[in-house]
C-alpha cells in the first residue's frame, strides 16, 4: 500500500488511544506508540486488533512484540498484505 | 479447573477477596457469586450510619469474578504456568442500577469478548438475589504469567 495512505489509516486507528496530542499531530514513520503517543499496553492490543480488522490480516504474537512504532506497523501490514 | 482451584489461585485475600463460589466455568465465560458480609470494612465509612456497598467494590467484585477468575481458567487451559500471575485492571465502564446492602448475595455473569496478547475483555453484569440487574458494563485487564527465573 502507498506509504502516505497507510500512515493516514494507521493515524485514524490509533487516535482513540493516544494520550499525547502533540505527538499525535506530528505523527510520522518514526513515532513510537508507547514512548511518543503514550498508549498503554492494553490499548496497544486494541490498536493491533483494529489493524487486523481494517486491513483484514491476522497478527501473531511474534509480530505484536515488534509492532511498537508506526514504521514497524507499516512493515508488518505490508508484509501481511503481500502474503495474502 | 474447579471453582476451588481457581479461587485458591487468586492473588487476593481478606479483606479484599470478593469471590465465594464459581458456578459455571468455561473459556467463553464464567458465573460466580459473593455475599457481602455486614462486617465488611468499608460499611463503616460508606456511608455514615447508612451502610451501602460502594460502586468501586461492586466493580472490584465483577472484575475478580468476571475477569481474573476467567483469566486464570483461560491461562490454565492454555497450559501456562499460572503460579506467578501479573494482573492489572486496564479499563472499566460500568452503569449502576440498584444498591447492594450488607448481607446481600450477588451473582456475577461474565462473557468473554476476546483474550488476545494477554488482554482479556469481558461484558460483565451483576444480579441480586431477586435476579434484578444491579450493574453491568465492560471490564478489561492484562493477565499474564511471569516468567520464572530458574
Amino acid at each position: 500500500m502507498e506509504k502516505q495512505a497507510l500512515i493516514a489509516k494507521l493515524k485514524t486507528i490509533v487516535e482513540p488511544y493516544i494520550q499525547d496530542e502533540d505527538a499525535f499531530k506530528s505523527l510520522s514513520e518514526n513515532t513510537d506508540f508507547v514512548k511518543d503517543l503514550k498508549i498503554n499496553s492494553a490499548n496497544l492490543v486494541d490498536v493491533i486488533l483494529d489493524v487486523e480488522d481494517v486491513f483484514d490480516i491476522r497478527i501473531e504474537n511474534v509480530d505484536m512484540e515488534k509492532m511498537l512504532s508506526v514504521k514497524a506497523a507499516m512493515d508488518i501490514v505490508n508484509e501481511k498484505l503481500a502474503a495474502k | 479447573m474447579t471453582s476451588n482451584q481457581i479461587i485458591k489461585s487468586l492473588p487476593y485475600q481478606q479483606p479484599f477477596l470478593f469471590v465465594d463460589k464459581l458456578t459455571e466455568i468455561s473459556s467463553e465465560g464464567i458465573t460466580g457469586n459473593y455475599t457481602f458480609k455486614a462486617i465488611e470494612y468499608f460499611y463503616k465509612g460508606h456511608f455514615k450510619n447508612n451502610p451501602i456497598t460502594p460502586g468501586v467494590i461492586l466493580t472490584e467484585c465483577m472484575a475478580q469474578i468476571g475477569v481474573v477468575c476467567l483469566g486464570i481458567y483461560i491461562l490454565n487451559e492454555e497450559n501456562s504456568n499460572r503460579k506467578n500471575l501479573q494482573i492489572a485492571l486496564t479499563s472499566s465502564q460500568i452503569d449502576f442500577f440498584l444498591t447492594v446492602f450488607p448481607n446481600e448475595k450477588v451473582t456475577v455473569i461474565s462473557e468473554k469478548e476476546f483474550y488476545r496478547f494477554n488482554k482479556l475483555k469481558c461484558h460483565v453484569k451483576m444480579l441480586n438475589e431477586k435476579n434484578e440487574l444491579v450493574c453491568r458494563g465492560v471490564i478489561s485487564g492484562m493477565i499474564k504469567p511471569t516468567v520464572n527465573e530458574t
